[in-house]
């Protein structure tokens, strides 16, 4: 019996294999010897894999062990584990809180506009990229657009006050000279969002194309000379074929950005806000920020975060499976 | 295969060719501004509104911040903590990936789902800090370091790397007596320089660039990394505006501004046609699931 079990391949399966063999007493010791062989023979890898484990359970998973506090009222003299539980009282306090729906609000808007126009431009720069055969300018201007995308955001948010600085900034001098307007673009609440969606775009939109045209890359030549055969025209033949043949991709994408809608980008809009903007700026992330570690609402402000991931989770679901219920392809 | 072109299709390859162009082109200006910007005099950045060459080439700014003792600081911190942090993320990720490539450890899919259910959720940013103020990592480099040590995209990819390795490598250097560890350290590694390359690469430009782990960690302004320098820098007259620093300070010149700026995107672009060469490559690899 105990030589037909199987081979041990973990070692919770070896331990209640070992009590299974020990009422044969010749078995047991054997038994326990292949479990300590086995992991002897490993050994090296596990040492390898040690300090990752470690990484994984204090950085990772020690913050959400972390999150409980935002059923408590965390006392930093008493700690995580010692501080008294509160139920869902942060939660009701956040939601009766006037700041949530501005919070909502901003938060929405720029996610929207960046789902509106940001996404969209995306697939029509992949598209335009994908026309050119001139293999030389489709390289260089790849190569141009995707740099953006390795600066930091302190350096993109630099560059806007340069462009931007009131009275300075050649943007300033360009734009009002062609408006005939006086608006400083730093500091009007009424240009913060346009200034972030610029931003956006001419960070990412480069570097998001990459996914996009890696599927254009596949799509099947021949299905393009049949068109042409049968009189479709360029704007048929992206429409017809080429639009359907990376729709999954487009699909996956769009649940991706949809599941991190509600992260706005803590670093770009904190960088942006300043004390004239804050009524449109604020938004979860840096809401979080200023609640938490500034003032020190540490239970609070994890309620706020921890609120925004399950959004963010609730979102990324609800969308792969509204992607299956219409018959396409979801994400898993 | 060669496409007929029609009249319209030439028209149109025109207008995309001057478009994609001009779109390269807008890309680059901001760069090429502030470049102009920083050898240019403190007068003619002030007077002239745009400008892509200076008429009159002054390198006073670059001098001014090479000889503040703040901003060397700043940058001789971020480099040094750049290289130990590259070293040290590269080396744990590597460390952990090497055994979740062979199938047959115990215990190897438990792990790789907790990998992937922390790329999923995370305790956000309050806990996050929590942990490390808890830890006694506040106003220490390796609160830079620790916190994003390994990437798990970058580790699944690197796992999957080794894992398309032929076998036989590894079964010719064990018949020859070699350990776990000897086969990586004298068999894989070298094999894998170009990813490796990459990722190192990744890995130094995410805390070069990080502006976030030192505002929360890091309470100290000497202890402050070139990403700092630049914000109190460049938005110095908008802190004032919220009250966040004296209101002696003197804003610098904008010539500095330029100046700091070139130096903090210099490594970048310099990086960058290394990078460029792999990362298409490595987010292919990504997108292959397993």
């Amino acid at each position: 019996m105990a030589q037909l079990l199987p081979v041990v391949d973990t070692p919770s399966r070896a331990e209640s294999e070992t009590v299974r063999t020990t009422s044969d007493g010749a078995r047991g010791p054997l038994r326990k010897r292949t479990f300590r062989t086995q992991f002897r023979h490993y050994k090296w890898l596990y040492l390898l894999l040690l300090p990752g484990i470690l990484y994984f359970a204090i950085f990772r998973y020690g913050p959400m062990y972390g999150v409980t506090i935002a059923f408590k009222d965390y006392v930093p003299f008493l700690g995580v584990n010692g501080s008294p539980w509160v139920g869902v009282q942060n939660f009701a306090d956040f939601f009766a809180n006037p700041d949530f729906p501005r919070l909502m609000g901003n938060t929405l808007i720029l996610a929207g506009l960046s789902l509106g126009i940001a996404f969209p431009l995306t697939i029509v720069l992949a598209l335009l990229l994908n026309e050119v055969r001139l293999s030389i300018l489709k390289r260089t201007v790849q190569t141009l657009v995707y740099i953006p995308h390795f600066l930091s955001w302190t350096i993109v948010a630099s560059l806007s006050f340069l462009l931007f600085a009131l009275d300075l900034g050649p943007l300033f001098h360009f734009l009002n000279g062609l408006f005939g307007t006086e608006i400083d673009f730093l500091t009007d609440p009424a240009w913060f969002r346009p200034l972030i969606v610029l931003q956006d775009i001419w960070k990412n939109t480069g570097w998001g194309t990459i996914i996009f045209l890696a599927a254009l890359s596949t799509v099947d030549q021949d299905q393009y000379e049949a068109a042409i055969l049968d009189g479709a025209g360029r704007f048929q033949r992206v429409w017809h074929i080429t639009l359907p043949a990376i729709r999954s991709t487009i699909i996956v994408m769009l649940i991706l950005a949809i599941g991190q809608m509600l992260n706005t980008g803590f670093e770009q809009i904190y960088l942006m806000t300043n004390a004239l903007n804050r009524s449109v700026a604020d938004v979860f992330d840096t809401y979080v920020y200023f609640v938490g570690i500034t003032q020190g609402a540490y239970s609070y402000s994890t309620t706020v975060g921890l609120f925004k991931s399950v959004i963010g989770i609730v979102l990324i679901f609800g969308t792969n499976w509204l992607a299956k219920r219409f018959n396409q392809s979801g994400l898993f | 295969m060669k496409i007929h072109n029609t009249t319209g299709g030439r028209i149109f390859d025109g207008a995309n060719y001057v478009f994609l162009a001009l779109i390269g082109i807008v890309t680059l200006l901001p760069f090429v501004y502030v470049v102009a910007g920083s050898f240019a005099t403190e007068v003619e950045i002030t007077s002239r509104p745009f400008f892509v060459w200076p008429n009159e080439v002054s390198l006073e700014s670059y001098k001014y911040i090479f000889s503040t003792p703040a901003f060397m600081r700043a940058l001789v911190t971020t480099i040094l903590v750049t290289v130990v942090g590259t070293v040290v993320q590269l080396v744990l990720t590597v460390s952990m990936a090497y055994p979740l490539s062979k199938k047959q450890l115990p215990g190897r899919k438990l792990i790789l789902n907790l990998v992937v259910f922390a790329m999923v959720f995370s305790g956000g940013m309050i806990p996050t800090f929590l942990l490390v103020k808890d830890l006694g990592l506040l106003n220490s480099y390796w609160a830079l370091i620790l916190p994003a040590a390994i990437n798990p995209f970058s580790l699944i990819i690197i796992k999957n790397f080794f894992q398309e390795l032929p076998a036989e490598l590894e079964e010719s250097a064990k018949i020859d007596g070699a350990t776990e560890v000897g086969i990586l350290w004298r068999i894989l590694l070298p094999l894998s320089k170009p990813v490796l390359a990459t990722f190192a690469l990744f890995y130094a430009v995410g805390i070069w660039n990080d502006f976030m782990s030192p505002l929360l960690y890091l309470n100290d302004n000497s202890m402050w990394t070139l990403q700092m320098y630049l914000r109190q820098v460049t938005a110095a007259s908008d802190l004032m505006a919220s009250g966040n620093i004296d209101p002696n300070y003197i804003p610098p010149a904008q010539g500095i501004k330029f100046a700091v700026i070139v130096v903090a995107t210099l490594p970048i672009l310099v990086f960058y046609p290394f990078l460029q060469k792999h990362f298409a490559k490595g987010m292919l690899v990504g997108s292959v699931k397993g």
